[in-house]
């Protein structure tokens, strides 16, 4: 048996994407224009697809920060953060994010990844019970599979399926951890924190929330759904990326728990890789103070958000169940789904296509991120290339529909 | 009621009887007697959908390789599984399992043991 004989299935689904034409996961940029627009493919291209929201890649004051990190610092740190690699700012970046959720201890990692896959495999171990979210993150299930914990899978976005599971564990010996994640990646929607709290609670289970896509989209300060729920204080841990609303690239985890900083010492992907380079933890340092100095960023997010996600529902396509800074759009099929991602592209707009099985229950989504700095005219140009391919490909039917628009913010 | 042999109904009352877990449902236990044919059964209606060609799902079908479903859909599957039957498996668990008796035998063992 070859080594490559196991990828047999997926190798021919892919084939069969790139038979079509442009290969959704090869895409090139040429040349980043701005946070919404490139070149690919030679040609202008519109980005809704980025998750960039609130469009800090080309802020002044980031990239000057970064700037000028590079010439004090230089380029990278070149070593792990039990190394050579804990630098002053590192260490002032982890208390920044701890104040501005209130927390007394932060760790700063390298990527929202590898924070997930660390801290989740290491908080919980042998006779431990670990509950996930059906629809949790990549970087979740792999925390799974590196722990010795007890793994089991709850409904979706549902209290009393977790309820059951941890009612089920009785008087077993073990800690309860479960995770949640602010706003889910594909189809925008947000947990029903308080409920799960609740649950919680009464179980006595840790929580553990991943506030990826809700970091500055969510909470009267942007500190995420643990804000807006009101439940700061009963989250346990708060991971999060800097790759998203940050614009940069790294993780963090943050906790009141007094004991938290043996993690220091016992999460591999913490001390085993290199920490991040001076230019980035500046970046995001600064990223963080506008995000706390400019709400109003947030509220154009949202702004954005109604307008593609009500425009789009107006003409009958099926989307992800609330207002969200990720809006998915349901198609019905995969080869649907990459088709239509094609002749978007050929239009001269940019999202992402999502295909089983990096998608819950088997949906093909073409899924868009929205962008504060999206102009209300890019993005009713959006919502008119989408209706015309729409009608084309007959995902929409004729007439457009007006249909009720579910959630806010 | 008696015949557990054939608990066809009692399976579907269970089933709704466990949608709604507060602590009423906690009370009214489960079909007490799942016969392992109740739990055979209920494991081939989900798996229905993903039979290939005309070839029965039986005992000895293997899951992962015999029918149509991927890997989400199964753990999706056991996932419904558990409530019907009041268990919980653990994802390492699963891993294991191969063939519809070996889950059907692992569904029934976690029950032995509530
Ligand atoms: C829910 C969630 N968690 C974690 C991550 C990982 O973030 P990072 O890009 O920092 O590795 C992502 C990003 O893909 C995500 O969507």
């Amino acid at each position: 048996m070859g080594l490559f004989d196991r990828h047999a299935g997926l190798l021919e689904a892919y084939r069969d994407v790139r038979t079509t034409g442009a290969d959704p996961f090869q895409i090139r940029m040429e040349r980043v224009l701005s946070p919404t627009e490139a070149i690919i493919n030679g040609r202008k291209t519109l980005l809704v697809g980025t998750n960039n929201y609130f469009g800090l890649t080309f802020d002044p004051s980031c990239m000057e920060a970064a700037i000028e990190a590079i010439r004090a610092e230089g380029t990278g740190t070149t070593g792990s953060r039990i190394a050579n690699g804990s630098y002053s700012e590192h260490v002032l970046l982890e208390e920044e994010i701890a104040a501005f959720y209130g927390k007394k201890h932060c760790m700063v990692f390298t990527t929202g990844y590898q924070a997930n896959l660390g801290v989740i495999s290491t908080l919980v171990g042998q006779g431990d019970h670990l509950l996930i979210d059906a629809d949790s993150h990549a970087s979740i299930y792999d925390a799974c599979k590196m722990t010795q914990a007890e793994v089991v899978r709850f409904k979706h976005n549902d209290p009393s399926s977790l309820e059951s599971r941890l009612r089920r564990l009785g008087d077993k010996s073990g800690n309860r951890l479960v995770i949640l994640e602010g706003i889910y990646s594909m189809l925008g929607d947000s947990a029903p924190l308080r409920e799960f709290v609740d649950v919680c609670k009464k179980y006595g289970a840790y929580v553990l929330v991943d506030e990826a896509h809700s970091l500055g989209a969510l909470g009267e300060t942007g500190r995420g759904l643990c804000e807006s729920a009101g439940v700061l204080d009963d989250c346990h841990f708060i991971v999060g990326t800097f790759s998203k609303t940050l614009g940069a690239i790294g993780g963090y985890c943050v906790s009141n728990d007094p004991d938290f900083d043996i993690l220091r010492v016992t999460v591999r992907s913490y001390m085993f890789t290199a920490s991040l380079p001076p230019s980035i933890v500046a970046s995001v340092r600064q990223a963080l103070r506008v995000v706390q100095a400019r709400p109003e960023l947030r509220k154009q997010l949202w702004d954005n958000v109604a307008t593609l996600y009500d425009g789009l529902a107006a003409q009958g396509f099926k989307l992800g169940p609330e207002h969200g800074p990720v809006v998915g759009v349901h198609l019905p099929d995969r080869m649907l789904a990459i088709g239509f991602w094609r002749a978007m592209l050929d239009a001269g707009i940019y999202v992402n296509v999502a295909v089983p099985p990096a998608t819950p229950n088997g949906v093909s989504l073409l899924r868009c991120s929205v962008c504060a700095a999206h102009t209300p005219e890019q993005l009713q140009h959006m919502i008119e290339v989408m209706t015309g391919i729409g009608r084309q490909l007959g995902v929409l039917s004729g007439a457009p529909k007006l249909r009720v628009v579910a959630g806010s913010r | 009621m008696s015949d557990p042999g054939t608990g066809e109904q009692l399976l579907r009352t269970a089933h709704q009887l466990i949608v709604e877990n507060d602590d009423i449902a906690n009370t009214l236990e489960l079909p007490r007697l799942a016969s392992r044919l109740d739990v055979i059964r209920e494991i081939c209606r989900h798996l229905a959908p993903y039979q290939a060609g005309e070839r029965p799902i039986v005992g000895a079908t293997v899951i992962a390789k015999d029918l149509t479903i991927d890997s989400l859909a199964i753990m999706d599957m056991v996932m419904e599984l558990e409530d019907s039957f009041d268990v919980s498996i653990p994802m390492n668990v699963v891993a294991e399992i191969h063939t519809v008796d070996q889950l059907a035998d692992t569904i029934l063992d976690l029950r032995a043991k509530r």
